[in-house]
């Protein structure tokens, strides 16, 4: 059984640790440091964690020795020199109508923040940023490229490297930037365990983009996401799928936590299929994971709506569904019912060999070792919990 | 020679710096950055970002003088000159 869990902090990293049937939380790293993701490569060994300095930056840490010490990654996260983008601002105009204006305009991309992390077979390692990049390693992080057919993809105005060409882009901003800056965001990265040149990448703001030779070409995979408060609900793009994960034991299945709602997909993403129950408060959220063998069982943390962002009515649930989303099962034994205002993040879910965990932004870690029946509270005052991931 | 202070911070990521005199040979300030650079590899990172402008958090003083050219670092620096690199004061 699943033994180890890192967390990545506002102000560190942390190594949860079973041992005689306690789970036991201690900081192992990065002490006040933002830390946005923490995981281990399953092919190396290596940790990686994923650092936010503030003012110094955004840095690659790793740890070679089990999280005992750290140390920056020997190649940092940079853009190339002619790697820019489309980025939108407002800005205050008294001359407007409506006293603002908005800004678009092609500007050089420098590292915003380092988001997620993924790793395949052969010693990939795929890195998600802001200002939307994938960077891409094969020598298991002794370099890093930037991914440019999808940099200068279509649907972000094409190559913008020669200059002020001004192209129009379909990628929007997430309030997660950093740095004041509302610019798109890579947070999920999903490498089928079948095929590591099909890669699934999900963009806040855009949708799911798919490529099946190894990052040469990408396709949108959007079929079938219903944006119904927008006036194009079937658009391509435009979406805001907040985590994706793909089971890996069954890897056709691929769980999706949209702004929208919560969608499934029993065909490796070509068609998405909403199954929220908003009558139960199974709608909302950020993060959802997925069962490592059973592609139909899938858990997330139900918030209330996009305008509160936070635990329903006080009362803080895992709902689990065993049956692709069918039905769901609230989970609530041992998770606060009175006065709980939890808002998990969506890398702060995870689960592993019956094992789940979840952590919020109020610094509370629970674990439960039966699939979500039943939930303890291993930590309560931890800072705001960015990332959950079994080592 | 050009004698460089570093925040605390900065001792704290690279920590082989603590306790020493830090001088180095330069006339720009982005040649301070340059020789820092030489001695402790990946701290130009830290103060400059991939394009090599100041990060947008961070202050470099040529005496008491705070640097103008944030873009290109192109602010002089003379034999005597102290250097100070500071994170900025940016509130809370």
């Amino acid at each position: 059984m699943a033994s180890r869990i890192l967390v990545g902090t506002r102000k560190g990293t942390f190594i949860v640790e079973k041992a005689n049937g306690q789970w036991r939380p201690r900081l192992a790293g990065h002490a006040g440091t933002g830390v946005n993701f923490v995981a281990r490569d399953p092919y190396t060994g290596r940790l990686w964690a994923l650092l936010g300095h503030g003012h110094w930056g955004a840095k690659l840490s790793v740890s070679d020795d089990g999280g005992a010490t750290w140390a920056d990654a020997p190649a940092q996260i940079k853009y190339p020199e002619g790697a820019r983008y489309i980025g939108q601002d407002m800005y205050e105009d008294a001359s407007s109508e409506f006293g603002v204006g908005w800004r678009i305009s092609t500007r050089p991309a420098t590292l915003a923040k380092l988001w997620v992390i993924g790793f395949g077979a052969g010693g990939r390692v795929y890195v998600g940023t802001i200002p939307g990049g994938l960077f891409v390693s094969r020598d298991a992080g002794a370099s890093f490229e930037l991914n440019l057919p999808l940099w200068n993809h279509e649907s972000r105005g094409g190559d913008l490297s020669k200059g002020d060409t001004v192209g129009e882009t379909k990628w929007f901003g997430t309030p997660a930037s950093e740095g004041g800056e509302f610019a798109p965001g890579i947070h999920s990265i999903v490498v089928d365990p079948r095929d590591p040149n099909r890669l699934l990448v999900a963009v806040s703001t855009a949708g799911v983009i798919e490529t099946r030779d190894g990052g040469q070409t990408w396709q949108s995979a959007n079929k079938g996401m219903a944006l119904e408060h927008t006036p194009d609900p079937e658009a391509e793009w435009g979406h805001d799928p907040h985590y994706i994960e793909q089971c890996e034991g069954d890897p056709d299945h691929i769980w999706q936590q949209n702004h929208v709602g919560i969608f499934y997909s029993a065909d490796a993403a070509r068609s998405w299929r909403k199954v929220s129950r908003p009558e139960q408060g199974v709608h909302f959220g950020f993060p959802v994971t997925v069962d490592a063998k059973n592609g139909r069982t899938a858990w997330v943390v139900p918030g209330r709506s996009d305008q509160q962002r936070m635990a329903i009515d006080g009362g803080l649930f895992v709902a689990r569904t065993d049956d692709g989303g069918q039905t769901w099962k609230a989970l609530r034994r041992g998770l606060p019912q009175e006065c709980a205002y939890d808002v998990v993040y969506r890398h702060a879910l995870a689960n592993k060999e019956g094992v789940v965990a979840f952590g919020s932004t109020t610094g509370n870690l629970y674990v439960s070792d039966d699939g979500g029946e039943g939930w303890t509270a291993v930590a309560n005052n931890l800072p705001p919990i960015y990332s959950v991931r079994f080592a | 020679m050009v004698t460089v202070h570093l925040t605390r911070h900065l001792y704290s990521f690279f920590p082989h710096l603590e306790g020493k005199q830090i001088t180095v040979e330069a006339s720009t300030v982005a040649e301070v950055v340059r020789a820092l650079e030489a001695l402790a590899p990946g701290i130009g990172f830290y103060i400059c970002d991939e394009r090599s402008r100041l990060r947008t958090h961070v202050n470099i003083f040529v005496g008491k003088e705070m640097i103008r050219d944030r873009r290109g670092l192109t602010d002089a620096v003379a034999a005597g000159d102290q250097v100070h690199i500071l994170q900025a004061l940016s509130g809370g």
